[in-house]
Parts: structure tokens; C-alpha cells; sequence
């Protein structure tokens, strides 16, 4: 257990507390709202909503997501191999672990250009390209 | 036996050697050490920066800017304060309120805990973790699902709209950032941030952006993704005030607003020192080594120049980051996620390849090494 992680404890635990320390100073300070109901409205630019904000959205967003952490993970498990190339680079021995770095970078190229050919990269999705072929 | 790496609370242990404070445990030590980088670092510099952001953008349209606020009205993020402290306490009645109180939380702590492994001189680090870089990384990430829970709680379409862009966004450049960061671990061989700037000194091999043609490309993926991932112009199509209002703040108001932009500047700052640490040498002076050359200086005004060339670095890539809000204009969503997946991502996995084969190449060495080495090589042999 090193030190460093105290640290980093009272870091979050001060940046935490820090919060609502100020929107408590703020509800000492501030005189009483009266909220109206053009006040209390989800802000629509003037307009009356119409319906929830809770909608369904788009899939993208849950493409994007699942890609992450494939490729997350990828990085995550590339990092401890890093930390050991240096060593075997001076130490003369740096084939075994550049080909396991050559390894990772390589499913990640392979992964890429899955996504990349599968059209998952692609922002804007056309409108006949997913549409039923009659 | 723990490992210290709290430096910042053990220099305060021997700073106060034989006085009454010694024996106070070394817990209470980093304590203090996250009251001072927090409330005397990175919230003064928060505030601060918005003034000078107004400034900065005042003087490149050639406008004047705040000035009314005391001289050349450097009062005005004091008086910003006042004005978010005193204004309404606003939660959305048909939104999550739970959700709505916790975000502004997670960004904070996202953006302040950040600051533990930044190494801000040589002993002046509240943690130097052995796995600080990847620490950093993890930390910042928080901010991401405190924007979306803030736009998912406000029940608002803007919100709502400003907050999946940002989650999408942020997670996407994600992978660019951790690809650039991994070429620097390949060269110092630690994940310390301690370890990686000391190795940076003008004798060993110097500042890691220069160290061979592809950590110079990296530095720049590194910097443009961290861009993205602060949700800065270019990239700030979470906000985007002229499609989404405001976007994933649009419900928040007064203090809640200001925490969120606190937030966000105390994030561009970690972002910005931890490019500083990784490529441009951190606390490290260009072409000197002070503790090794004039070791007759006392360590505290050492410390106090290291930390003034620290903040120095840092402060020029803030500068540049607000110069770019002034100068490009917004993507679009789909350019967006183009540049990230199809161009920076490639370039970063052929960055690792690239600084794998030149360490293997030539023994670690960066450019001004080989170069020093063929001409004193070359003088000596013939």
C-alpha cells in the first residue's frame, strides 16, 4: 500500500465536501425564490414541452459505447507489457516483448478495420442503407 | 512496509522537523497537501481562468472585455462568485433529483482528484502512485458519466441531446489520449509521472516530445484528444449554444452552472500538465539540471523554480487551448467521430509501432542522443 493512495483519498474527499459546502453557503446567503410555473418548465425556449425529455434515442450512441470498451480493455492490458519494453530493450532481450506489443497492436488494427469495413464508424448512417430492400 | 509516495506530505513532515508538527501522522499531512493543491491551486485557477478566457477572447476580436470590476477588472471572477452564490436554487421539478445533486459532484471530484499524481516539482506531488498516468486517465474518465446523469436528471431535451454527444465524444477520444500515452510508457518504462519527468533532464533524454519523429506526432494526438475530452472548441458539441442552447447544462443554474465550469477548467488544467509531465519535461528546465549543476542553491528556492517552470509550460498550452476557441470553428458530429475512429486512432497504433522499433533500433535513445553520439562517435574513431 503506498502513501500516494492517502493522498488521493482526501483528494476526492475534499473535492467532494467541496460541493455542497458552496451551494450551502449560497443557501444561507441568497433570498428566497418563489418559483412560477414558467420558471419550474424544462427550458424549451419559451415554448411549452410537449412530452417527456425521457425519450428513446439513437443506437449509435450504444455502438460508439460497446467499441470503447472493447478498445478500452485492449489499452488497458497493452500498459504492463509497456512498462516491461525498456528494460528488455537495454537488457538486449526486447524481441519476446515487442512481438507481444506487435501482438496487441495488431488485434487492434484487425478490430479497427473490422468496425471501420462493418460501417459502425460511420456518423451518419444512410437512409436506404438500412432501410428493407423490396 | 508502505511505500511513501505522498512527497508533498513528507516534505511537509521534515519541512516542520523538531517543532511541535513533526509528530503529527503522515495522514494529516496529506490532508493538508489536498487542502492547499485544491483550494489554492485548482479552484483559484478555475475562477481566474474565466477572466482570463474573457480577456483572451476580448483581446482577439479586439474588444476590450471585462473592465469594470476593479483595475482592468480583475475582480470579475470574484464578482462572477457572488453572483452564482446568490442566485436561485433551481432543480427541475419533473427531473431525477438524486441524479441532478450528484453530478456537479462526480465533475469535480473527476477534475480535482486529478491533480494527485501531477508532479508539480520534484518533491511537490501530493501522490506520486506507481501507476499515476494510468490513475490520471481513470480519475478524469468520472467526469463523463457526471455530465450524462446531469443531462439524463434534468428531464430536458437540450440536456438530454448535449449529454449523449459528450458521453459518446468523451469515450471516443478516449482511446486516441491512452494510444499517445502508451509510446511514452514504451520510453521510460514506468507509469510513474514522478519517474517519467525526472528521466526528461537535459542529460538524460531531454523533453520526450522530441525524443524521435513519432513521439512528436503522438504529442499532438494527445493534446488535440484532450481537447475533445475537456469538451473544448473545436469540440464543444456537448454545449453547442447554437443548435442545443446550452446543452448538458441547460437546467443548471447559479452555483450548479458555476461548479460545472469550475469543472471544467480545473479538467483542462490537469489535461494540459499532464501533456507538460509526459512530453514537454514537466518541472525539468530546458538545458539545465539545477540540482545537479548548482547544488549550492538552497532546495526550497529550487523547488520554487521548478514549479514556476511547471506552471509556466502549463499555462502556455492553457493559453493556446483558449486561443483555439477563438480561431477554429466547431465540428460536426459525424466529423467529429470521423477524425477521432479513422484519423487519429490509426496514427496513434502506428505511433506505438513506430516508438517500439526505434527503441529497439537504436538502444532507447532519443534524436539528440544518435545525433550527439555520430558526431562524438565519428570525431573519435578517424
Amino acid at each position: 500500500m503506498e502513501t500516494g493512495y492517502i493522498s488521493a483519498f482526501w483528494f476526492i474527499v475534499v473535492a467532494a465536501i467541496t460541493v455542497p459546502l458552496m451551494l450551502g453557503v449560497g443557501a444561507l446567503l441568497r433570498p428566497k425564490s418563489i418559483p412560477t410555473r414558467r420558471g419550474t418548465q424544462a427550458y424549451e425556449c419559451g415554448e411549452d414541452p410537449i412530452g417527456s425529455a425521457w425519450v428513446k434515442f439513437n443506437i449509435r450512441f450504444y455502438v460508439v459505447a460497446i467499441i470503447f470498451i472493447i478498445f478500452d480493455v485492449e489499452v488497458a492490458a497493452v500498459l504492463p507489457v509497456a512498462t516491461q519494453f525498456k528494460e528488455a530493450v537495454l537488457s538486449g532481450s526486447a524481441g519476446f516483448v515487442f512481438a507481444e506489443i506487435f501482438l496487441f497492436v495488431a488485434l487492434l488494427v484487425l478490430g479497427l478495420i473490422y468496425c471501420w469495413v462493418r460501417g459502425d464508424l460511420e456518423w451518419v448512417k444512410g437512409v436506404t442503407q438500412n432501410a428493407p430492400r423490396k | 512496509m508502505p511505500v511513501n509516495s505522498a512527497l508533498f506530505a513528507q516534505s511537509l513532515t521534515q519541512w516542520t522537523q523538531g517543532t511541535w508538527f513533526a509528530s503529527v501522522p503522515i495522514w494529516v499531512w496529506a490532508l493538508v497537501s489536498a487542502l492547499i493543491i485544491i483550494y489554492m491551486l485548482a479552484l483559484p485557477f478555475g475562477g481566474i481562468a474565466t477572466y482570463v478566457e474573457r480577456k483572451i477572447a476580448a483581446d482577439l476580436q479586439d474588444r476590450i472585455g471585462p473592465n469594470r470590476v476593479g483595475p482592468l477588472g480583475i475582480f470579475q471572477f470574484a464578482a462572477d462568485a457572488i453572483k452564482m452564490i446568490s442566485k436561485e436554487d433551481y432543480v427541475p421539478p419533473g427531473g431525477d433529483r438524486f441524479l441532478f445533486n450528484i453530478a456537479p459532484v462526480l465533475v469535480v471530484v473527476g477534475s480535482c482528484a486529478g491533480f494527485v499524481a501531477l508532479p508539480l516539482g520534484q518533491y511537490l506531488v501530493a501522490g506520486d502512485i506507481n501507476i499515476g498516468v494510468f490513475y490520471i486517465m481513470a480519475i478524469t474518465t468520472i467526469i463523463a458519466p457526471g455530465i450524462l446523469l446531469g443531462s439524463w436528471a434534468s428531464e430536458n431535451k437540450w440536456s438530454l441531446l448535449g449529454g449523449l454527444r459528450s458521453a459518446a465524444q468523451i469515450v471516443s477520444y478516449e482511446i486516441p489520449v491512452a494510444l499517445s500515452i502508451v509510446p511514452i510508457i514504451l520510453i521510460s518504462g514506468s507509469l510513474q509521472i514522478g519517474e517519467i519527468v525526472k528521466q526528461q533532464g537535459w542529460h538524460d533524454h531531454f523533453w520526450n516530445v522530441f525524443h524521435n519523429p513519432f513521439t512528436f506526432i503522438s504529442f499532438f494526438i494527445l493534446f488535440v484528444g484532450g481537447l475533445a475530452e475537456t469538451n473544448r472548441i473545436p469540440f464543444d458539441l456537448p454545449e453547442a449554444e447554437s443548435e442545443l442552447v446550452s446543452g448538458f447544462n441547460t437546467e443548471f443554474s447559479g452555483m450548479r452552472f458555476g461548479l460545472y465550469a469550475l469543472g471544467e477548467f480545473v479538467d483542462v488544467f490537469v489535461m494540459c500538465a499532464l501533456v507538460t509531465s509526459l512530453y514537454l519535461g514537466g518541472w525539468q528546465i530546458p538545458f539545465l539540471e539545477l540540482d545537479k549543476f548548482w547544488v549550492t542553491l538552497p532546495s526550497g528556492l529550487i523547488a520554487l523554480i521548478h514549479v514556476s517552470f511547471f506552471l509556466g509550460k502549463t499555462f502556455l498550452l492553457v493559453f493556446v487551448v483558449m486561443w483555439l476557441r477563438w480561431t477554429l470553428p466547431r465540428l460536426r458530429v459525424d466529423q467529429l467521430m470521423g477524425l477521432c475512429w479513422k484519423g487519429m486512432v490509426p496514427v496513434a497504433l502506428f505511433n506505438i509501432l513506430g516508438t517500439a522499433i526505434w527503441m529497439w533500433a537504436f538502444k532507447g535513445q532519443s534524436m539528440l542522443q544518435v545525433v550527439s553520439g555520430l558526431f562524438s562517435g565519428g570525431g573519435g574513431s578517424h
